[in-house]
């Protein structure tokens, strides 16, 4: 089977090149330019069925331009009665069998497909990351390794990735369209899903599933890296002193404010599982600021002292005491020099 | 009573004729302009919504307000506009084509009406009460368990009024085409349309009650602390999905089974050919709606439920492309070999083969699970469900008023103005919604108030928020055509279209007791067949005789009055005491109103036979 599908890939491709070039939407977010294994059997599916449906398309719009142009009404022709047919037993064959055989090639690609990314066969070889949706963030707690981050997944390229996923709060949905289809996560019960990227890269992943204001806001990213560079990044995650100093005065002054805030009672830093607020191990390293803004001073500033302003309804919002500008600014200072390690969203290049 | 009688009355006569009013005609009239009234402003907020996302990051309208808007628009267009209008054709038609006098229960037939209307004026209510829900017309729980303030009360509440009514006027269309069809009029010679409401009455009947107890298990959840849903407590939060869609999924057919009975019609009276494939239409759409309650879990492929049911529901899903199949190629059968008149009904008619066809197409698609893990809650499913809800139902609406106008209000809608109509509408909706089968695929998801500058999705949704604006065009152009209309339209003859069907061979617009002596009914298009035999009219099944009528009534109005009220009570109740007296108060006015209904005999009066015969033939 692998072999047709191949073949209609290829000659997809090569028909639609200049089309899927132009209008394909941006590289590592959209499904139309799979990097995953999920997104190539969605991408595979997605090319067989339109293509089958375009024939019944073409079918129907032949037929119907004949009738438009052969049996409208024209001027000056003479008045006449057309013959009542009552049917014809022959043609309701051929169009009731006709859509079934079609719809049996659409059938077995689909139903083998279904099967093969429910198999969880390989999860207990492989790694696992427990995904928590939150309102509006996301955490990963790297099974058996004693690693926590929020908002940026790494992953090894070419490997399995098991993701067990449940909700803190309402209804998530994990999509990274570049590399597998989504899950919805559920405050219920565990769903399990594996992703393997292709290629390295920083791919976007977006909430699918209707969740509150920010629910356009709650971005995050797989950063897939080489196995080498994977495995430096789990060793540094894994060593980071939460209580470490940082080096110059105001990052100091922003270490001590952090704690004098509050701060340590929603956000963790280490592989302490505390989750009320997203865990800040590398937040230096972050490829954006709470998913959707640069992670620059200035946005941090106005994150920490107006976090509504950036997104709507989130948890943050009231919940701490006041902070100054000023203050806010040491804060920030301390909070972008947490990079414990030197793997980060540029490695995966 | 003629038109200008009519004209006599004064406005209060006019006002109360209509609120008392018990005549299928009149209700039908009710519902059009209830459904016209909603279906502008859930237009309304499609615009706001396009709006908002003309340009990346705007700020047009606030997330959590979008949210609303996003809500109303959903449940607005689906239970306030397109139900009603559905309705307002079925109560416009259907009495006529099966040669009855009105439906089985006119009472019954009102105060669906009033409950229809109160619960979308509670719903609306809402906006100028602290919010509108702003949980998705799905209120998902939690989400809407946990959305603050009263937004999804008023949802709950409305809702629950509203589906009422729509299940009372289900039971009623089928019990009045069980048994009130003219003499000779057997199953297999019923219009299609009247076939297609008895089909969708059923499905009314079985996939409501569905709603109705999710939306109990909400109401108890949210405003008398029980945790059905409250996942904490040890509820379920899934089986909302499930109860939502076991109903969601057949009103899906529930708006479009009617207006495929609308198009064969329409295909039929201007190709002036029968309908091809009678039996087999028939079949397909009692095999479609029989399907259609297999199927729900087509909506939850991404929520985990395994291989096993997402391939059966996959399967189940793919299965209803072939009735559908079925019939497409019979409607462009009946036109082959006929002699095709091009109106505005017709053109409607051709506008939704393809555009359908498209949404039939995505369809499929989206019944393969594993690319619907791509599809699932993007612009995809959005462009998909607009292209067979608005390319479906809503073309079929205006098919359906453009071809039975002069039957509802006795005059025929001016052609320039239902062309243009149609061509800025069509242009408009494939502008709108193609490119969104795109932007879907493209990493857009749905209910999103905003996106990411950079993401390459600009310009797909600037093109689409070009596209709904020619679309209102369209439709301010049909509102000024209706009301040009019935100024100084042109005069309907009764038969305008040479149809093939009861409802044409009686007066534009029908005495109110239709039918003066039963028609006797000989085959499939009853009055084309006595066209036929050069008679042009249908024989007298019965002698003149006194003939029956009901009386008008006030009390459906005051029990859905009463029903408002309450809702109002349930709503408020959970912070305020005071709001028990609205609860109380108004449940009293409709069991009071109950209550008066039982105890009084109302035989209705008769319409002696002399001032029948009086009347102009």
């Amino acid at each position: 089977m692998k072999g047709w599908m191949g073949k209609i890939r290829a000659f997809c491709l090569l028909g639609l090149t200049a089309f899927v070039l132009s209008a394909c939407g941006k590289e590592n977010l959209t499904a139309l330019d799979p990097k995953g294994y999920g997104a190539d059997q969605s991408f595979n599916l997605i090319i067989l069925t339109t293509i089958v449906m375009l024939f019944v398309l073409a079918v129907v719009m032949v037929v119907y331009t004949i009738v438009l142009i052969r049996y409208r009404k024209k001027k000056g022709q003479k008045d006449y009665i057309p013959k009542q047919v009552e049917g014809n037993k022959t043609l309701e064959t051929v169009w009731t069998v006709i859509p079934i055989i079609l719809l049996l090639i659409i059938a077995v690609p689909t139903i083998t497909a279904t099967f093969d990314l429910a198999d969880e066969s390989a999860a207990s070889d492989s790694l696992n990351v427990q995904v928590t949706g939150n309102q509006y963030w996301w955490h990963f707690n790297y099974e058996g390794q004693e690693i926590q981050t929020s908002q940026d997944l790494y992953i090894p390229v070419g490997e399995k990735v098991y993701l067990n996923m449940k909700s803190s709060d309402v209804i998530h949905s994990f999509w990274v369209p570049a590399i597998s289809g989504k899950m919805d996560v559920n405050p219920e019960n565990e769903n399990t899903m594996y992703i393997e990227a292709h290629e390295e890269g920083v791919y976007w992943g977006k909430c699918a599933e209707f969740c509150g204001p920010s629910h356009s806001l709650m971005d995050f990213k797989v950063v897939a890296v080489s196995q080498d560079e994977f495995d430096q990044w789990a060793q540094d995650m894994q060593n980071v002193d939460p209580e470490a100093e940082p080096e110059d005065a105001v990052a100091q002054e922003g270490q001590s404010l952090f704690q004098e805030k509050n701060c340590m009672s929603c956000h963790a830093i280490g592989s302490s599982p505390a989750q009320i607020g997203p865990n800040l191990t590398d937040f230096g390293n972050r490829s954006k600021l709470a998913g959707v803004e640069d992670l620059t001073k200035e946005n941090l500033v106005q994150w920490i002292t107006d976090p509504e302003s950036i997104k709507p309804g989130n948890k943050m919002t009231g919940n701490y005491p006041e902070v100054s500008d000023d203050e806010a600014g040491k804060i920030a200072e301390y909070l972008l020099q947490l990079k414990p390690t030197d793997i980060t969203p540029e490695s995966a290049q | 009573m003629s038109t200008a009688a009519s004209q006599k009355r004064g406005f209060g006569t006019v006002l109360w004729d209509y609120l008392t009013t018990v005549d299928h005609k009149k209700i039908a009239h009710l519902y059009l302009f209830g459904g016209g009234f909603f279906f502008l402003l859930g237009g309304l907020e499609a615009l706001a919504i396009r709006i908002q996302l003309l340009q990346p990051e705007n700020d047009f309208v606030s997330a959590g307000f979008y949210n609303e808007i996003l809500t109303m628009h959903g449940t607005t267009m689906i239970f306030l506009a397109a139900m009603p209008l559905i309705f307002a054709i079925m109560n416009a038609v259907v009495p006529l084509q099966i040669g009855a006098r009105d439906v089985a229960f006119p009472f019954l037939n009102s105060l669906g009406f009033w409950l229809f209307l109160f619960g979308g004026l509670l719903l609306n209510c809402s906006w100028f009460l602290g919010g509108a829900p702003d949980a998705g017309w799905t209120g998902y729980v939690p989400l809407s368990i946990t959305s603050p303030g009263h937004g999804v009360d008023f949802y709950v509440m409305g809702l629950q009024i509203a589906g009422a009514g729509t299940l009372i006027g289900g039971i009623n269309f089928l019990a009045t085409i069980v048994t009130m069809r003219a003499p000779g009029m057997t199953y297999m010679r019923m219009p299609l349309f009247s076939w297609t409401t008895f089909i969708t009455s059923i499905l009314i009947l079985f996939a409501f009650p569905a709603l109705t107890v999710g939306l109990f298990l909400l109401m108890f959840d949210r405003m008398f602390g029980s945790a059905f849903f409250d996942v904490g407590l040890g509820g379920n939060a899934i089986i909302w999905q499930h109860l939502f869609w076991i109903f969601g999924h057949p009103e899906v057919y529930i708006l479009i089974l009617p207006l495929f009975g609308v198009f064969s019609e329409v295909i039929s009276t201007f190709s002036k050919k029968r309908l091809f494939g009678y039996t087999a239409m028939v079949f397909a759409t009692i095999l479609i709606a029989f399907l259609g309650f297999m199927v729900w879990a087509h909506h939850m492929f991404a929520v985990g439920l395994g291989p096993v049911a997402n391939s059966i529901f996959s399967l189940a899903t793919m299965a209803i492309a072939v009735p559908t199949g079925i019939k497409i190629f019979n409607w462009l059968a009946t036109m082959w070999g006929g002699r095709i008149t091009i109106n505005s009904a017709m053109l409607w008619t051709l506008g939704f083969i393809p555009t359908f066809t498209i949404g039939g197409m995505t369809g499929v698609m989206v019944a393969s699970v594993v690319a619907d893990y791509q599809y699932h809650d993007s612009y995809f499913v959005v462009a998909h469900f607009h292209y067979v809800i608005v390319g479906g139902t809503v073309f079929g609406i205006f098919a359906a008023l453009h071809y039975w106008w002069p039957k509802m209000f006795g005059r025929v809608l001016n052609e320039a103005m239902g062309k243009l109509t149609f061509w800025t509408f069509f242009i408009g909706f494939h502008l709108t919604f193609f490119i969104q089968h795109f932007l879907g695929l493209m990493g857009m998801p749905r209910r999103y108030w905003t996106y990411l500058e950079g993401q390459q999705l600009d310009l797909g949704n600037q093109i689409s928020t070009v596209g709904a604006f020619f679309m209102a065009f369209g439709v301010i152009v049909f509102v000024i055509n209706a009301i040009y209309t019935a100024v100084k339209g042109e005069k309907a003859a009764d038969d305008p279209w040479d149809g093939r069907t009861l409802e044409w061979s009686i007066a534009s617009p029908p005495a109110h007791y239709n039918f003066k002596q039963m028609p006797l009914v000989r085959g499939l298009d009853a009055l084309w067949i006595e066209k036929m035999e050069g008679k042009g009219r249908l024989t007298p099944a019965e002698p003149l005789g006194d003939i029956h009528m009901p009386n008008s009534s006030f009390l459906p109005f005051m029990m859905s009055l009463g029903l408002f009220i309450a809702g109002l009570g349930f709503i408020y109740q959970v912070n305020y005491n005071w709001a028990y007296i609205l609860l109380f108060g108004g449940m009293a006015i409709m069991l009071g109103s109950m209550l008066a209904r039982s105890l009084k005999d109302d035989h209705g009066y008769h319409i002696p036979k002399d001032e029948l015969e009086r009347e102009v033939d």
